[in-house]
């Protein structure tokens, strides 16, 4: 271990130092806590930055502990992690911001950042793990920080998706840890390494392997929100809207995404993984799960509600890329991955806007609310469009992609469910953005009420996410995009001649 | 021995906490400060003694310079020197949560006054039975720590203490007679009650007898499902203090023993381990039941201890002919785990209790004092006793489901998976209840309920959660002597 290797360390050991602090300072020292939830996020973001530079340099980050025999704690930063770090430092900062203007004289708000920071760790130590191992441990610690912000508010109703989110999680969690022991016993090592570690293991027992696929899978697939694993999404979406916008866009969702990423790609490998036919079924898997999400989004009232079913459909396309095997595919997964976060965070936002300022929360009172609020409702539509997937804007491009991977690898049924989903996107979309633009505002005694001002803190955060949607569309080609970083990883996934 | 210090450890851990509690016993007015000094003093002289394991390995010492099988032997390996680690540093802190917890003008004298000398004695207990090398020794320091575990039950001298102490008296009783027949077969058979001579023996039906009722008569001391009965409320009702000891310290001697008689004497039958898991799912589910049922907080956290024990014991029946090593470490993580945690659990229980004036689980979420710290120290404790990673009770599940997965025993892995599922089920019961605010409507004051006294549960807390990421040098450092018979 060198100094160097060091830096991995603090970046996990910022948001996770803030956390005790902000549990200890006493309710009513805002402006501390918000300097030091700024400052952490702030602190987070410079080091990854220079992280990311040092690894697009060479430079190779590796910090090892052996905990048990044989086992090693491990971080390291190779490319995957680079993205999925980055996408939570940018999105951490922002999310900071508005969860702050968010809270404003709220209940329990010391608890609320530090379970927060704990959270942010966590993604840290998922995104940084060497290991299948040391991602299991920051998997559950996920599970534990996340728990406590979803039943915030304390309700009734809050404590009942708290107890579901938990039972499914933890669940989830218990079978990737009887996971991560198969593996431990079938391969000896649980390394994340580019090319996989089972081609031995899937030579020898071929249906050992595959069960054991079938294992990982249902352990992350059930934070991925996989059909039929999906159920506590929708249900969790009672947490405050920051939580919400996090959860959906870089904390669980993405955790278990990322996990079946590492899964495929540096535990089978992807060359095994199609060797033992374990791609199909999870495209099969996948593309059910786009579908049914999206089939569902169309009949919610409730806008939260909507775009939680709406992510269940989403954060399937990035299993989709993976399963499809095709490199181009696996550059469309992985730009979704990022694609995904920003444009789910700004609609979260924005429906959090609509519900602090106007008391808005179902589909059928957003009338007119585009010329009440027009910055969060342009946020709102530019979102929406990129996740129906229009150009330039960023859902295009993983679209893009996508579908043309599809033609690659020789899975034209892709074309038509790409095709279906974006016209399911646009059906419960489109509704929402023509209501708020083209319609007159309802008479109604609640309409048109001021709840509440909505200060910069909560009206600019959206609007730059939903800014980097434009631009990450947009400027696609040009360096250090998420989409050139992607080609950059995938280069390392498969083997040259794939390309 | 060693030859540049002049003092033996070895004896100095058992005498000079014996010397304390008497010299506690004389002096009632500075029971506290002689009780605490012993204690560190013992502390310092469990860390020489570990550090001396460390570079000198196993160690023995002849008591009055009498060999065995005349005389008596003290003996320390790895396994030892960890488990008398962990009870000076659980006793240690739980001493200086006492210090502050007897400290308050509500205690009756008689608490204090009589806390310190038994503890100091359980302390000695523990430290001997730690160190014996047969048989007769060992039964001799189960007495010694059943005395003073009893007296410890019966300390706040209200009737539902005194008569669970009564309860667990007889149960003590009991056990520690079945112990003795069996050490009485084994000298009827061999002639001599030494380990070594234990492992120079051949198999007999004798033996295994022996080996069977001595086994009873710890799972009667050790409260295993179905011999529990006494210790939900001989835990719940002592003052927090005792039950950490209790819960934490007293529970692990026999289950020490238990593996110690599994490295000397002859394998165990097959039905005898098979018999011991069954016993260990029953605990586990009948536990678990209980605590999701239970109304007091300290009543669920002693049925949790039930629970527990029977993981413990699931890991050693988990070991059949092959992968003894393995599962004799997992039990031994799982007992240091449950250790560290149970007493900072029970810590935390008193001080909640203390601050909020009660412990119905129910009405916690009430009150408009918050004990934030203690709560902390609840939660934290609850995930090691879970076995979350990255805590030390994760490290011994690891090791316990490796093990069965290796060997193909897939019921393990359901039952130990289970146990973890129904403990969350039951600490959800009380972690919500401290996170759910708005039923109290009187402004609370989040931080109120602060005090030195929550040190001693959340260091414990922290070290059950941290220690887990270092369950590799420790598992080396049991090695030491190789009391797992591991290949050398």
């Amino acid at each position: 271990m060198n100094d160097a290797s060091l830096l991995p360390l603090m970046i996990l050991m910022t948001p996770l130092c803030a956390a005790p602090l902000l549990f200890a300072l006493p309710e009513r020292s805002a402006r501390l806590r918000t300097a030091i939830n700024l400052g952490a996020a702030l602190l987070k973001l410079v080091l990854v930055s220079w992280l990311s530079w040092k690894v697009s340099q060479g430079v190779i980050y590796d910090l090892r502990l052996t905990v048990l025999p044989g086992l090693e704690f491990n971080l390291q930063a190779d490319p995957l992690a680079i993205l999925f770090i980055a996408l939570s430092a940018v999105l951490w900062l922002i999310t900071t911001v508005y969860a702050v203007g968010y809270l404003e004289k709220g209940p329990h708000r010391a608890r609320f950042f530090g379970f927060f920071s704990l959270c942010v760790a966590a993604t840290v130590g998922i995104a940084l793990a060497g290991n299948l191992f040391t991602f299991l441990i920051f998997y559950e610690i996920l599970t534990l920080a996340t728990y406590p912000l979803v039943i915030h508010y304390g309700t009734a109703a809050a404590l009942r998706a708290g107890r579901i989110y938990l039972i499914y999680t933890l669940g989830g969690g218990l079978v990737l840890l009887l996971g991560t022991l198969g593996l431990w016993v079938l391969a000896g090592s649980t390394d994340f390494v580019p090319g996989g570690i089972l081609a031995g293991v899937a030579e020898d027992s071929p249906l050992a392997a595959q069960l054991l696929f079938l294992v990982l899978i249902i352990g992350l697939g059930v934070k991925a929100a996989l059909v039929p694993l999906h159920s506590w999404l929708p249900i969790a979406m009672i947490a405050p809207a920051p939580v919400s916008a996090l959860l959906h866009a870089v904390a669980v969702v993405k955790a278990g995404a990322f996990g079946i990423m590492r899964v495929v790609y540096e535990v089978y490998g992807i060359e095994t993984a199609q060797l033992l036919g374990l791609t199909t079924p999870l495209a099969v898997l996948a593309a059910v799960t786009i579908l049914y999400g999206s089939i569902r989004a169309l009949g919610q009232d409730d806008i939260k509600r909507r775009l939680a079913w709406s992510t269940v459909s989403q954060v399937s396309y990035i299993a989709l890329g993976i399963a499809l095997a095709s490199p181009i595919a696996a550059i469309g997964a992985l730009a979704h991955l990022i694609h995904q976060g920003i444009m789910k965070i700004t609609l979260f936002m924005v429906a959090g806007n609509l519900a602090e300022g106007r008391g808005i929360k179902k589909v059928s009172q957003m009338n007119g609310v585009g010329l009440a609020m027009p910055g969060s409702m342009a946020a709102f539509t530019l979102a929406a469009l990129g996740m129906i997937g229009l150009p330039p804007l960023a859902g295009f491009v993983s679209k893009w992609y996508l579908a043309a991977g599809g033609l690659q690898a020789g899975q034209g049924w892709v074309i038509p469910l790409l095709l279906g989903s974006s016209l399911l996107n646009a059906a419960y979309f489109l509704p929402m953005i023509h209501r708020a633009w083209f319609r007159t505002p309802d008479t109604a005694p609640q309409q048109g009420l001021v709840r509440r001002r909505i200060g910069w803190m909560l009206a600019a955060p959206p609007i730059a996410t939903a800014a980097l949607v434009l631009i990450a569309g947009g400027l696609a080609n040009a360096p250090f995009s998420p989409i050139e970083w992607t080609r950059f990883i995938v280069t390392l996934e498969y083997s040259q001649e794939a390309l | 021995m060693t030859e540049m210090l002049a003092i033996d450890w070895l004896t100095a851990v058992i005498f000079v906490p014996l010397a304390g509690a008497m010299l506690a016993f004389l002096l009632p007015r500075q029971a506290h400060l002689v009780g605490v000094g012993a204690m560190a003093l013992t502390a310092l002289v469990t860390i020489a003694l570990v550090l001396q394991v460390l570079t000198e390995g196993a160690m023995i010492t002849h008591l009055g310079n009498w060999e065995a099988p005349l005389g008596i032997d003290l003996r320390v390996d790895g396994l030892s020197a960890i488990l008398l680690a962990m009870t000076a540093g659980v006793g240690l802190l739980v001493s200086l949560g006492a210090l502050d917890s007897y400290a308050s003008r509500r205690v009756p004298e008689r608490m204090r006054r009589y806390f310190w000398p038994l503890w100091l004695l359980l302390l000695s207990g523990l430290n001997g039975a730690y160190l014996s090398t047969d048989l007769f020794n060992l039964y001799v320091m189960l007495e010694v720590i059943a005395l003073a575990a009893v007296g410890l039950t019966v300390l706040s001298g209200r009737i539902e203490a005194v008569r669970a102490g009564l309860e667990y008296m007889y149960a003590s009783i009991l056990g520690a007679l079945l112990f003795l027949m069996g050490v009485g077969f084994v000298y009827l058979e061999l002639g001599r009650l030494d380990f070594a001579g234990l492992l120079a023996a051949n198999s007999s039906p004798a033996l295994s007898a022996a080996l069977a009722l001595m086994v009873a008569g710890l799972a009667l001391k050790t409260a295993l499902f179905p011999l529990h009965v006494w210790l939900p409320q001989a835990h719940s009702n002592a003052t927090a203090p005792a039950s950490a000891l209790l819960s934490a310290l007293v529970v692990k001697v026999s289950l020490y023993i238990v593996l110690r008689l599994a490295q000397y004497m002859l394998p165990p039958s097959e039905i005898l381990v098979a018999l011991i898991g069954v016993l260990g799912l029953g605990a586990i589910l009948w536990g678990s039941i209980q605590a999701l049922r239970a109304e007091r907080l300290k009543l669920l956290v002693a049925w949790s201890t039930v629970a527990q024990i029977g993981l413990i014991f699931v890991a050693f029946a988990r070991a059949g002919a092959d992968g003894v090593a393995e599962s004799w470490k997992a039990a031994a993580l799982l007992m240091l785990a449950h250790a560290i945690a149970k007493a900072a659990m029970f810590l935390a229980a008193g001080r909640i209790k203390d601050e909020i004036g009660h412990d119905r689980i129910r009405d916690l979420d009430r009150s408009p004092i918050r004990p934030t710290l203690a709560q902390l120290s609840f939660a934290v404790a609850a995930i090691s006793l879970v076995g979350l990673p990255p805590s030390l009770g994760f490290a011994g599940k690891w090791i316990l489901m490796e093990g069965a997965m290796t060997n193909g025993y897939w019921h393990w892995i359901v039952v130990t998976m289970t146990a973890t599922m129904l403990s969350v089920a039951y600490f959800s019961r009380v972690l919500t209840g401290f996170l759910r605010f708005d039923r109290q409507r009187t402004p609370a004051g989040e931080h109120q309920g602060w005090a030195l006294a929550d040190a001693a549960p959340l260091t414990l807390a922290l070290f059950a959660l941290g220690l887990g990421l270092f369950a590799a040098p420790i598992l080396s450092f049991m090695d030491i002597g190789y009391p797992f018979g591991a290949t050398p």
